[in-house]
């Protein structure tokens, strides 16, 4: 009986060995393990057997079992290891074939991307962000500006007026007598604004010192060319307290222009004048491109004609005549000074990324737009 | 401003060159737009000559051959064709080699056979004159060989400044040289009114002219001078030199002289033949309404009742501050001259000159209110030069109607060192600062630094320097700012910076937007009245600009979508086949802004409402594919269900239930169009665009949303969100199909389902549709995943049956029935 035995496994053993997939495998299983098979009849029938061969046939049944059990396992993963790497290499593709297009992201404009930009770095300088209409009265838009009556600037060559009787009923402030525009304008009319400064005045109404804003908006100017386009975009900059100094303006203005054009940047600022703000300043950033040499690549640099400057924004001290409109918000002149600051979004924008031409701004060319993220 | 160089330094030598001073000057508030070069590109090659000979030429009747010294150690053959070229003349000769005014080098040439080394200038071919028919004949005493430049400015650097309107000081050349010493410390030179002229004429002005000014207010001052034996001939080639270099035409020497003293003073002037004038008599006062007059240009003008004249006995004689008129013009046969300088209200000359659209070089110096002090200086400069240039005798006696109110009187100013620094956040020395003000003509008072320095504005900054402040910035601004303002950040002062909520959520929904695959667009403000063609979009009544560039913008836009159908167009013209835009703006409506609503419904800050309503909107327009189809999949036209796709994912976005409700506009197709709400509110349309407007853009499908942006961010629960405890009892989801009519809207099956499984029914969803076979004809099958949930257990077979069996007779209740 043990010789049997024996031979069973060796029966077993090549049985499982010469299997060559897994079909085999599982029919030399049935064969030597299965119900019907001989060992397991044997195992079956060993009370049958006399008392003293009982002990080494149930010893060797019970071992052999288990070692063709562990063949058959092994066997097992083998052929199920390698079928599937055949059914794997079946299923190959072509990688090189386009991938299939998920909803691919569109594209801020350039301009909102800019804008948000500002927003951010002034926001973590401690500023709000504020909104302001972009039709105006005069009365904020010069006169509480300190634009003297007959400004140029008030003239109807240079600034969008509204007809009044486009206004709708009765509209606040404007000629309730229904008078047609005067000229020169006067300090009752309705415009298109032709700067974000109107919101010093409006924001300095709503808030008292200290207060730091910024306010983006549309602005517009009777001005068609090459270099302007009748509506463009601005952030107005407010920061007023007891003793805010015309030195904070200049490193706020440093630290925005390194922070939008990268920090090795410098500012120069240049006195100018603006009827708003006493002294009034031009800021100029160092050109990026040429790192404010005037030169690259052995030529002119083109983008600061060879200055080296790039004029970035207008700005200055509030002056205490406009301080003198807010007067009754707590903005005694005697008491509060503090800075603002304006400046055109395209023109950062064209600097930032070589936008070649103003106008394109408004074209919506998707071949353009899609050239944002 | 054109102001030549060498005329600048004849009054204040910076020793700088031209670079560096305009670089100095732009430093410090004068912004130097550019230098120029008036005349030849460089003064090399001009020499003065001496015409030794001038024989006709052989061959030529029209040309001379002249033998000319030019200091060389031979003589020199020029042919030339002037007629008036003369032996013994001193002329200008440009040698080969020398770069002429329009950029050519002159080279040796022949002509008719004779060779001619060099060239004989005329005032036109130096570009200081217009006399081109002969050559120009130099009445200097200079050897032959001197450098032309030093007798002539041949080759002159002109500055061109941008002088702001504070500073019409800055309109005069002297009064640049005052800047220039102010902010180098060059010696300034001598005020060039500082001697009048001798007045060796007969008689006083007072039996010659006589001057009465009816509007005082208008004419603060009015001067005059009568010059006698004036010989009216060319100016001296020096003083047609400075004129061109700065811009102005020579023509006779009286009117030079007046060209000259107003660029030299900021002074314009003014003169008369006073011949012309009858009886001497000048009137100053307003116009009558439609008054007509010609000026100078030889145009007829029309005045209004508030321009003001100067007139003879007859009428006008010439429009105050901005043109003279022809009547008493200077001419070749004036032998006297009255030479007028006055003070204008500048208001009113900026008004009378917008009126006319007629602006001058006086006119833009009068516009920015001259001091009455300046008249008498530019009296002085101008008769010396009637005197010295045009043989004149000056009258004696000057007529002078000084009508100047005390607001033109002298007035001092405080400076207070401390003040000024601490608003500048700068230290200046007050020491420093009282020096910078003297060297901009500001009288100081005293010597010894004190708390305050007390000076006297000088008449040419009467109008600007009014306040301290005003002195800070000339402080500030001649010490250095670029050199000298440190860079610091002010104090906060418990200012806290952030974006508000409305401004983070429109973030989020322009997000939203451009990562579902659209791109931003922003289209102008302001819209043709006919939307270019674009005609069917709702009609309300624009604000209308009154003054537009152009018909297409001469309105506000009441519509975003009109703006994006425009670019579409744009695009799909340039061979676009998807164009996914949005924009992200304003309306502008003609009614009063909402009383609240923040900034996004057009209520802003500031005591006084703006003057319209501006609500910020979003709108998109799909029109081809929206997804991106590829090899394994067909694309398709984006629709109704995208657009209304896209509306959803906002909605999700900004935690906001938003609804649709059939209704038709008409610029969409009338089937497929909806107003989009949100909870209960209508916040603006979605639909397709009607095939008709397709077609004026050559676009074959379009949909469309736009959306009122405040209401739909008012109710946004982002942000605002509590823990809801969804996890300790799992809902049961149960997915049911409902049989009803195909006009039985979807939203309305599923609002009964909602209503009627109450607080146990967590959401129901469609999750499929079907028409066809199995059901019968005029009905459909929706399919809906219902989830059933109980926030304090979970809930048994029995609940759910329980609740399911109510909401099959609530769907019986509206026709429809559950089927299987
Ligand atoms: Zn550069």
């Amino acid at each position: 009986m043990l010789e049997r035995i024996e031979q069973i496994r060796e029966e077993g053993r090549a049985a499982i060995s010469r299997a060559s997939d897994a079909a085999a495998v599982e029919e030399a299983r049935v064969g030597f393990l299965g119900r019907k098979a001989e060992l397991t009849t044997i195992l079956r029938g060993i009370g049958e057997l006399p008392p003293e061969q009982r002990g080494p046939v149930g010893k060797t049944g019970n071992e052999v079992r288990r070692e063709l059990e562990g063949l058959i396992d092994e066997a097992k993963a083998r052929h199920e290891r390698a079928e599937l790497d055949d059914r794997l290499a079946a299923e190959a593709i072509d990688v090189t074939l386009p991938g299939t297009p998920p909803v691919l992201p569109g594209h801020l404009h350039p301009l909102t991307r800019t804008r948000r930009e500002i927003e951010d770095i002034f926001v973590g300088l401690g500023y709000r962000v504020m909104e302001g209409p972009e039709v105006e009265h005069d009365y904020y838009n010069f006169t509480a500006l300190n634009y003297p009556p007959g400004h140029p600037a008030r003239m109807l060559q240079d600034t969008f007026y509204v007809d009044a009787g486009s206004l709708g009923p009765d509209p606040a402030l404007v000629g309730s007598d229904g008078e047609p525009l005067t000229v020169p304008p006067g300090p009752r009319d309705v415009l298109l604004r032709t700067h974000t400064s109107p919101m010093q005045i409006r924001g300095m109404e709503e808030q008292e010192p200290p207060i730091f804003i910024i306010v983006p908006g549309r602005v517009y100017r009777r001005d068609s060319d090459a270099t302007h386009t009748p509506m463009f975009d601005q952030v107005e900059g407010l920061a007023v307290g007891e003793d805010i100094t015309l030195a904070d303006l200049h490193g706020t203005l440093l630290t925005f222009a390194r922070a939008v054009f990268g920090p090795d940047r410098d500012v120069r600022i240049r006195p100018h004048f603006f009827p708003f703000t006493e002294p009034s300043v031009e800021v100029d950033v160092s050109c990026f491109r040429c790192g404010g040499t005037g030169r690259f690549e052995n030529d002119r640099c083109s983008l600061c004609k060879g200055t080296g400057w790039l004029e970035i924004l207008g700005a200055g001290m509030v002056d205490p005549n406009v301080f003198g409109f807010v007067g009754e918000h707590g903005y005694d002149p005697d008491r509060v000074q503090g800075f603002a600051f304006g400046m055109g979004i395209e023109r950062i924008a064209m600097l930032k990324h070589g936008v070649p031409d103003l106008r394109m701004f408004f074209d919506n060319d998707v071949r353009m737009l899609e050239q944002f993220r | 401003m054109k102001v030549p160089v060498s005329w600048l330094a004849a009054h204040c030598d910076s020793g700088l060159d031209p670079e560096r001073l305009a670089e100095r000057l732009s430093m410090t508030g004068t912004e130097v737009e550019r230098i120029g070069i008036a005349g030849a590109p460089s003064p090399d090659g001009f020499v003065v000559g001496h015409v030794v000979a001038a024989e006709q030429h052989p061959d030529a009747d029209r040309l001379r051959v002249c033998t000319v010294d030019a200091g060389e150690e031979e003589t020199r053959t020029i042919v030339c064709g002037a007629p008036n070229v003369a032996a013994g003349q001193t002329v200008a000769v440009a040698l080969p080699g020398a770069r002429l005014g329009d950029g050519t080098k002159l080279r040796k040439a022949k002509l008719r056979g004779i060779e001619s080394a060099g060239m004989i200038l005329s005032e036109t071919e130096m570009e200081i004159g217009e006399e081109s028919d002969g050559i120009a004949v130099l009445d200097v005493d200079a050897a032959p060989g001197t450098p032309l430049s030093e007798v002539l400015a041949i080759s002159e650097t002109v500055l061109d400044l941008e002088i702001t309107p504070n500073r019409p000081d800055c309109l005069g050349v002297y009064g640049v040289a005052r800047e220039v010493h102010a902010i180098t410390g060059a010696e300034l030179g001598p005020e060039p009114w500082a001697e009048d002229a001798e007045a060796t004429g007969e008689g006083d002005v007072s039996g010659l002219a006589s001057v009465s000014v009816e509007v005082p207010d208008l004419c603060p001052r009015f001067t005059g001078r009568a010059f006698t034996d004036v010989t009216i001939g060319p100016s001296p080639l020096w003083l047609k030199a400075r004129l061109s270099a700065a811009g102005q035409r020579p023509i006779n020497n009286v009117v030079d002289i007046t060209n000259y003293v107003m660029l030299l003073t900021g002074q314009p002037l003014h003169a008369f033949d006073l011949d012309k004038v009858p009886g001497g008599e000048i009137i100053v006062r307003t116009a009558a309404e439609g008054e007509r007059m010609t000026t100078l240009d030889d145009a007829e003008r029309v005045l209004d009742a508030e321009s003001v004249l100067v007139c003879d006995r007859n009428g006008p004689t010439g429009i105050a501050g901005i043109m003279g008129g022809q009547v008493s013009e200077v001419s070749d046969e004036t032998t006297s001259v009255l030479l007028e300088v006055a003070t204008w209200n500048g208001t009113n000359i900026l008004r009378t000159s917008n009126l006319l659209a007629l602006r001058s070089e006086a006119s833009t110096r009068f516009e920015k209110q001259l001091h009455p002090d300046l008249a008498m200086r530019a009296q002085i400069v101008a008769s010396k030069l009637m005197v010295e240039l045009c043989g004149a005798r000056l009258v004696p006696g000057t007529i002078d109607v000084d009508n100047r109110p005390a607001s033109m009187h002298p007035f001092d100013l405080g400076y207070h060192p401390a003040r000024s620094d601490a608003l500048l956040g700068m230290d200046i020395d007050p020491d420093r600062a009282g020096e910078y003000l003297t060297r901009l003509g500001f009288h100081v008072h005293g010597s010894a630094p004190q708390e305050a320095i007390a000076v006297t504005v000088p008449p040419d900054r009467h109008f600007d320097v009014i306040r301290e402040i005003d002195l800070v910035e000339e402080v500030a601004r001649v010490h250095g700012l670029d050199e000298h303002l440190p860079a610091t950040l002010p104090g906060r002062g418990g200012a806290i910076g952030g974006l508000a909520r409305h401004q983070v959520l429109l973030r989020r929904v322009e997000d939203l937007i451009r990562d579902a695959g659209l791109d931003e667009a922003i289209t102008w403000s302001f819209v043709d009245p006919a939307r270019g063609g674009l005609a069917g979009l709702d009609a309300i009544e624009p604000v209308v600009v009154h003054n537009p560039l152009s018909e297409e913008q001469s309105v506000m836009r009441t519509d975003l979508i009109g703006g994006l159908l425009a670019a579409a167009a744009h695009n799909v013209a340039r061979g676009a086949e998807r164009v996914a835009i949005f924009e992200s703006g304003r309306v502008y409506l003609p009614e009063k802004p909402p009383p609240e609503g923040g900034p996004l419904g057009g209520r802003f800050a500031g005591i006084r409402p703006s003057p319209i309503a501006e609500p910020h909107r979003v709108a998109a327009l799909l029109i081809g594919e929206l997804t991106g189809a590829g090899w394994r999949r067909a694309g398709r036209p984006a629709d109704f269900y995208d657009a209304k796709g896209l509306i959803e994912l906002i909605g999700a976005g900004l935690g906001v239930p938003v609804a649709f409700e059939p209704e038709p506009r008409p610029f969409l197709h009338p089937g497929r169009a909806a107003t989009v709400l949100a909870g209960e509110r209508p916040i603006g349309w979605i639909g397709e665009i009607h095939p008709e407007i397709l077609g004026r853009i050559d676009a074959r499908s379009g949909a469309a949303f736009e959306l009122d942006a405040e209401p739909l961010i008012a109710a946004a629960t982002a942000g605002d969100e509590r823990y809801e405890d969804v996890t300790t009892h799992p809902a049961v989801a149960e997915d049911i199909a409902v049989v009803a009519d195909s006009g039985l809207g979807a939203e309305r099956i599923r609002a009964t389902i909602v209503a009627a499984g109450g607080v146990l029914l967590g959401s129901a969803k469609v999750f499929d549709v079907y028409e066809g076979e199995q059901v019968p004809d005029g009905k459909r099958s929706l399919a809906l995943r219902l989830e059933f949930r109980a926030p304090d257990r979970t809930l048994t077979d029995t609940e759910v049956a329980e609740v399911r069996a109510g909401i099959v007779s609530a769907l019986e209740g509206i026709g429809a029935e559950l089927r299987g």
